[in-house]
């Protein structure tokens, strides 16, 4: 099939419009001048002085340890719904679950944060790295139980019903046989709520206390007082990062993470 | 082997469902009840629902609802929150006037081409939110990126004020919800059956026509799912208000921030957050039956 030229340009502009100021930023990353929008030759200080500034490390490092820990919490929250939906059938609590997995994809996440913060308060929580993962946690899950969803409903039954007539449990089963099976799946999943936690700035900002600070809450103070070339650099890392993961991650799932996403409709 | 494990269907069932409830569901009830309490200065800041008498008995209730007569009768939150509907509905309009073009090329681009084109649609939607926003200043202030080019091409001899404004603001939500509008419209348009298109010009429609009574109807399961999915979160955006928009770019998300970290008024915080959700409700009950439908 042949596209119109009307089809093409606008397709053309259209992800023009999504990618040149990505671009943009990670150019002027390496720009010498202080001066953000004017070029000034190539170099790389503002790296060197990104990985000389211990606030910024520190923070980079809660950010990565909050992100594994509540990506890996997630998987299995999330992992699990998706099987309960799936393949439990009918069950107490179904639709309740289905509302509560598809309700944080799309919530305004002020809400979300401050429902959160006042929950941790109410129960006396100490504020920190501890409630940052739950919140994270929380809405990856629903990330992942989507993508896994979306696998283990093009998965035939026929191997798991072999597996129980075989005499097989059905946590035996859902480890030897459902696991490998929505292996790639849940990479898929554990990465995008990995990449989700990496970037989340609201929910972080209401629930953490004292001396937990993550990268995005640094980000976000610095970029208030206006464009600085160290946050390109950092943005540009960053960019980098989650760029690869999140290529790996749609490589896995192959597609599923397209028709899967219940934002995708 | 392993031996029988009792109750793993229940664990398979209760684990995501007592975690989903504990941190999603019960936080909302917490909300609604603070959103009734009084701000008090202690340690936490309002005042309990229940209030128990000194010497035992029944307790007496502490709700009171003059968080809601303020959140609706004080101009400025009744303006936030219009002035959040109006940008996020105009921002969803241009959206899908952007969206849908590019939707309609990817789904009709040789098939080859079309992983390639729906993964470079999702990676900025997955790309760090906030540094694309912030990626945006650089842009848009008086001495940004756009105004240099402009003026080096001497269309303007003035540099543009957009930072700071409601342009910047719309600008900012276009492009970083953009994904989630383009992703569903491509999702129903490579569903749509070619041979009614070819029937329809076999039948002599041209074809403006065919697009406007097939595709068009067709896809607006799609324009719907979209419209919702960048609707709902727009009206209570922080980042790209807080960072693009002026100080009187008043929206209901910023002000649910500012009462809380600035004022630090958890309750009326609260109950404008409950309001927000209130009138949330509809666009999020007809998204599920879309959803499901």
């Amino acid at each position: 099939m042949k596209l119109s030229p009307f089809l093409l340009v606008a397709l053309a502009l259209g992800l023009a419009f999504l990618y040149v100021p990505i671009v943009l930023l990670i150019v002027y990353s390496f720009n010498d001048s202080r001066l953000v929008t004017v070029w000034a030759g190539f170099s790389t200080r503002w790296y060197g002085q990104l990985f000389s500034d211990s606030a910024f490390l520190e923070a980079a490092w809660m950010s990565l340890k909050v992100a594994v820990t509540s990506a890996t919490i997630a998987l299995v929250v999330g992992t699990l719904a998706a099987y309960a939906l799936v393949r439990l059938g009918r069950f107490r609590g179904r639709m309740l679950m289905i509302g509560m997995v598809q309700a944080p994809l799309v919530m305004p996440e002020v809400i979300t944060g401050i429902s959160l913060l006042l929950l941790f308060v109410s129960l006396n929580f100490d504020r920190g790295f501890g409630t940052i993962v739950i919140a994270h946690a929380t809405l990856g899950a629903s990330y992942v139980a989507v993508v896994v969803q979306a696998r283990l409903v093009t998965l035939e039954r026929d191997i798991e019903e072999a597996a129980l007539d075989l005499g097989a449990t059905p946590a035996a089963t859902f480890r030897q046989v459902v696991l490998p099976l929505a292996a790639p799946a849940m990479l898929a999943g554990w990465l995008l709520a990995f990449a989700l936690s990496l970037d989340d700035l609201i929910l972080a900002s209401f629930v953490s206390g004292p001396g937990s600070t993550t990268l995005p809450m640094k980000i976000y103070s610095q970029a208030r007082l206006g464009v600085t070339p160290m946050i390109n650099a950092l943005s540009t890392i960053v960019i980098v990062a989650v760029s690869l993961m999140v290529v790996i991650a749609s490589l896995l799932a192959k597609g599923s993470l397209v028709r899967g996403d219940s934002r995708a409709g | 082997m392993t031996g029988w494990r009792p109750g793993w269907r229940e664990a398979a069932i209760l684990l995501p469902l007592a975690w989903l409830a504990l941190f999603f569901l019960v936080p909302f009830l917490i909300v609604l009840k603070i959103s009734l309490a009084e701000p008090i200065l202690a340690q936490p800041p309002y005042s309990p629902l229940l209030v128990w008498p000194e010497g035992g008995g029944w307790p007496a209730l502490g709700a009171r609802l003059d968080n809601y007569l303020v959140v609706l009768q004080d101009d400025l939150y009744v303006r936030s929150l219009l002035n959040a509907l109006r940008i996020a509905a105009v921002s969803t309009v241009v959206m899908l006037l952007i969206a849908y073009p590019m939707a309609y090329a990817m789904a009709r681009a040789p098939k080859n081409w079309r992983p390639a084109l729906l993964l470079a649609v999702i990676l900025p939607f997955w790309t760090s939110f906030l540094i694309r926003v912030y990626a945006w200043i650089g842009i848009l202030k008086d001495e940004g990126f756009l105004n240099h080019a402009l003026m080096s091409v001497g269309l303007i001899d003035q540099p543009l004020v957009i930072m700071n404004t409601d342009w910047a603001v719309h600008i900012g939500i276009v492009y970083s919800y953009l994904p989630f509008m383009i992703l569903p419209l491509y999702a129903t348009l490579e569903r749509l059956d070619l041979t009614l298109l070819e029937a329809a010009a076999d039948l002599g429609a041209p074809p403006w026509k065919s697009f406007l009574q097939v595709t068009l109807p067709l896809s607006l399961p799609g324009i719907v799912a979209g419209s919702l999915l960048v609707f709902i979160p727009a009206v209570g955006e922080f980042v790209i208000p807080d960072l693009l928009g002026g100080s009187d770019t008043i929206m209901i998300g910023k002000t649910v921030w500012i009462e809380f970290f600035q004022n630090a008024d958890w309750p009326l915080a609260s109950a404008i957050a409950v309001t927000m959700l209130v009138v949330l409700v509809a666009p999020l009950a007809l998204l599920r039956r879309g959803l499901h439908g």
